[in-house]
């Protein structure tokens, strides 16, 4: 056996190099910085760039032109950088811009406390665009899955040309944590979809039944437009609704309609179990810790960890509440997704455990919750 | 060469509009200097001048206000080969003001055309961040009250090593265009025009009138000799090849029996400045050379050298669910600080619970064991109490042995650092 020892930020940086990311720019600002901080010392020495913006604005900028050209790129911050970045992720959300965006949450509102955790920007994250198309966000609970959901997240960032977010915790990213890197289960790399050279381009057409349209970077021989107005298939300006309706309609399908293969989850249910625990991130390490030790007391409860967020893998919930009489939805807020299940499941009696205060929930206190 | 203009999709502009004479202008410097549409692109901001993409065949991407220098940056960076060229009025100059200073101050091989029109035209005929005092616009009196930008001098000051300061009306203009291309590094001309649609509704504008405003100022023709240095994009490759290369994360192997067999829980608390996270960390070290899962959860408030600074660490041979500490194995009292940080966690430690404290620190009552040590008088400094106290842990053959430590401290430090340590661990052994 023979472990190293890593804080999630490093294990992001070094999964995002692992899925073939070289360009990185990021700003300071606790605690994602360690991110930034890696990528300096990985990309250059392999020929990619990391760079640090002026501001948070022109750090994700910098990602959009240079994911344009055709790299695989990241940025990382904290809730008050999300908020600087969120029209530039409307720009890659109906522009078809894949990168991956990492937001090491802490304690908000606001600048809040820098050195503090919180699941605070949940749905901030979900909804922070204008438009409101839908957007892929995965929750990391520990060291191992900062890197292979790093992996995961270009893989999707890739596939369906979308900004993908990493919803970590300062709680996860400046955590360091033993790490068995050969045993890690990985996936394979996907690069996104090239435009055959051999007949006219549209930065924009799909063909009958493909979701996403074929990519080719600026700088190719072939003319390539990228714009954030209302497009059509040529990358003009369009005013015609149909074309609009259609394209809009794409950009929501192409992901609502793939969640079933990327619904990221961990299940274990007990078939004696009345409650069933929903957490996610940092939370979910003290929920399984109530999960073990209800089941050594004989009192079993099942627990289901979503690392995926948004879109909601509703039939993920759905399935694991099928035989549950009460659920417990655990956050690290005052109440964010517990929303999304109560709407996912109307018919069953959701309980919330949060708390929003800089100290992680403790197995007590969720424990609590259980016994009520 | 010919035009790469795009025939389908003629300028959109009002009669009379400078921009409409910039698009021609700029098609001529393409065509002068012999480029095809792929060996550009045209990066376009907000407002009229956003329209400039559309109406080349070239590569393009038009994105949001004032942004354009960024996207510019990042398509520079990844593709050094091509012709970068912006397009922005003065109203994006205003808004990405930040990004401008920036692009002046890095010097990335790009060219900014600003379309000077003094006003919003687009939105209506608001003050921007050139408008004169006196002009009469949408806004109102708001635009007395401030004082326009002179962008040359601003770009000067910032450090670009290329301004021009020009009118949309020169003839010259394809060749002044050409020459901001060519050059190797940031290029800005600030171009005046007159706006049709909207600022000459009620203000007289003709380019007479521009050529004797542009006589008035001190003359940008290019060139800023101080300003010269090396392009950011060969500098950057020049000296990130340079970089060492990362290692993968070093592995460490299990080659020790941890004294205990079960899970410890250690909690060291100190003050910044006292390296509690590097002891946290060689804890971790250590506890991996047993073998052991481990984690390492920090707390410490913004500031640097001051501030209570605390480090909970679990070694376990199982899986390691919840990283918080509530009733440790072990403390490590090392500093007030830390300490009162923690005061409630006292009244639940039992005497199970192992104090290690430094004796200039005040405990709460409670239950645990005390092993009160005085550092200071036996000759070691603050900065190295947490690491004593690891070794007065080791000592006591608690949650680590000294094999553990040590082989730890062989694995984190190097040199004069490794010696320093393995005497201080000798040292306190002796005792």
């Amino acid at each position: 056996m023979a472990y190293s020892l890593l804080e999630g930020n490093e294990a992001i940086a070094r999964g995002a190099v692992a899925a073939g990311c070289r360009f990185f720019a990021g700003y300071p600002i606790t605690p994602a910085t360690t991110i930034y901080h890696t990528m300096l010392n990985l990309l250059p020495p392999l020929g990619g760039t990391c760079l640090q913006g002026e501001d948070e604005i022109a750090s994700i900028g910098f990602c959009l032109g240079a994911s344009m050209a055709g790299m695989k790129v990241m940025t990382a911050t904290s809730g008050p950088g999300i908020s600087l970045y969120s029209e530039n992720v409307s720009f890659a959300i109906g522009s078809e811009i894949p990168i991956v965006i990492v937001d090491v949450q802490r304690l908000g509102p606001s600048t809040g406390s820098a050195t503090r955790g919180a699941d605070g920007d949940i749905n901030f994250l979900r909804w922070g665009n204008s438009g409101g198309l839908p957007v892929i966000v995965l929750a990391p609970v520990d060291v191992k899955d900062c890197f292979t959901l790093t992996l995961q997240a270009f893989n999707l960032a890739e596939e369906f040309r979308c900004p993908v977010f990493l919803a970590s915790n300062k709680e996860i990213g400046m955590t360091r944590e033993s790490i068995d890197l050969q045993k890690l289960d990985t996936p394979d790399i996907i690069e996104r979809s090239t435009a055959p050279t051999d007949q006219p381009f549209l930065p924009f057409s799909v063909a009958d039944g493909q979701q996403v349209p074929d990519f080719l970077p600026i700088g190719h021989q072939i003319l390539v437009r990228q714009t954030s107005s209302t497009h059509g298939a040529d990358g003009y300006i369009t005013t015609d609704p149909a074309a609009i309706a259609r394209n809009q309609q794409r950009l929501k399908t192409k992901l609502l309609a793939a969640i079933d293969r990327f619904s990221f989850h961990e299940l274990y249910r007990h078939k004696n179990a009345a409650t069933l625990l929903i957490a996610y991130g940092v939370s979910a390490r003290a929920a399984k810790a109530v999960f073990r030790a209800q089941k050594r007391q004989g009192k079993p409860i099942s627990l289901l960890i979503l690392k995926t967020l948004w879109p909601a893998p509703e039939k993920v919930i759905r399935q694991a509440a099928r035989h549950a009489k009460r659920i417990i939805a655990v956050e690290m807020n005052m109440g964010q997704y517990v929303h999304e299940i109560q709407r996912i499941l109307p018919d069953k009696p959701i309980d919330f455990c949060g708390q929003m205060d800089g100290r992680l929930i403790t197995p007590a206190r969720i424990k609590e919750a259980v016994d009520e | 060469m010919n035009s790469l203009l795009n025939a389908a999709r003629p300028p959109l502009l009002c009669p009379g509009c400078a921009h409409e004479r910039i698009t021609h202008s700029l098609d001529q410097a393409f065509q002068n200097m012999k480029l095809s549409g792929s060996q550009i692109v045209i990066v376009s901001d907000i407002g009229c001048s956003g329209l400039f993409d559309t109406f080349f065949h070239t590569h393009a991407m038009h994105g949001l206000h004032g942004r354009a220098l960024t996207y510019a940056a990042g398509l520079k960076m990844a593709r050094p080969e091509l012709n970068v060229v912006v397009t922005m009025g003065d109203g994006g100059q205003g808004i990405g003001g930040a990004h401008l200073l920036a692009a002046c101050r890095r010097n990335l091989d790009l060219t900014l055309l600003i379309l000077n029109n003094f006003n919003f035209g687009m939105t209506g005929g608001q003050f921007s961040a050139t408008t004169p005092s006196e002009a009469q616009l949408s806004s109102g009196f708001l635009s007395v009250l401030e004082r326009p930008l002179d962008i040359g001098e601003v770009a000067r000051c910032a450090g670009a090593p290329y301004v021009r300061r020009c009118s949309g009306y020169q003839k010259n203009l394809p060749q002044l265009i050409q020459e901001a291309v060519e050059y190797k590094g940031f290029a800005l001309m600030d171009i005046w025009g007159i706006c049709p649609g909207r600022y000459t509704k009620k203000n007289r504008m003709t380019p007479k009138m521009i050529d004797d405003a542009l006589a008035e100022r001190p003359p940008r023709h290019g060139i800023v000799p101080e300003n010269v240095r090396p392009e950011y994009g060969q500098h950057y490759r020049q000296l990130a090849a340079e970089q060492k290369k990362v290692s993968p994360p070093a592995t460490i192997n299990s080659q020790f029996k941890a004294p205990q067999s079960g899970r410890q829980e250690v909690i060291l608390l100190g003050s910044a400045g006292q390296r509690i996270i590097t002891a946290g960390e060689l804890l971790c070290i250590a506890g991996l050379t047993a073998g052991m899962n481990t984690t390492q959860k920090n707390e410490y408030n913004i500031t640097v050298l001051r501030g209570p600074s605390i480090s909970e660490l679990i070694l376990s041979p199982q899986e390691i669910d919840f990283t918080g500490i509530e009733t440790p194995d072990v403390v490590l009292a090392l500093d007030q600080e830390g300490v009162d940080r923690r005061r409630d966690m006292f009244a639940r430690l039992t005497a199970e619970t192992l104090i290690i404290q430094i004796k200039s620190v005040s405990l709460p009552e409670c239950k645990a064991r005390i092993h009160a040590v005085d550092l200071k008088a036996k000759g070691i400094k603050r900065p190295d109490w947490a690491l004593a106290a690891l070794a007065i842990l080791a000592n006591l053959n608690r949650v680590i042995s000294v094999d553990m430590l040590i082989a730890a401290l062989k694995l984190k430090f190097k040199g004069n650092t490794r010696q320093t340590a393995l005497s201080l661990v000798k040292q306190l052994g002796s005792h």
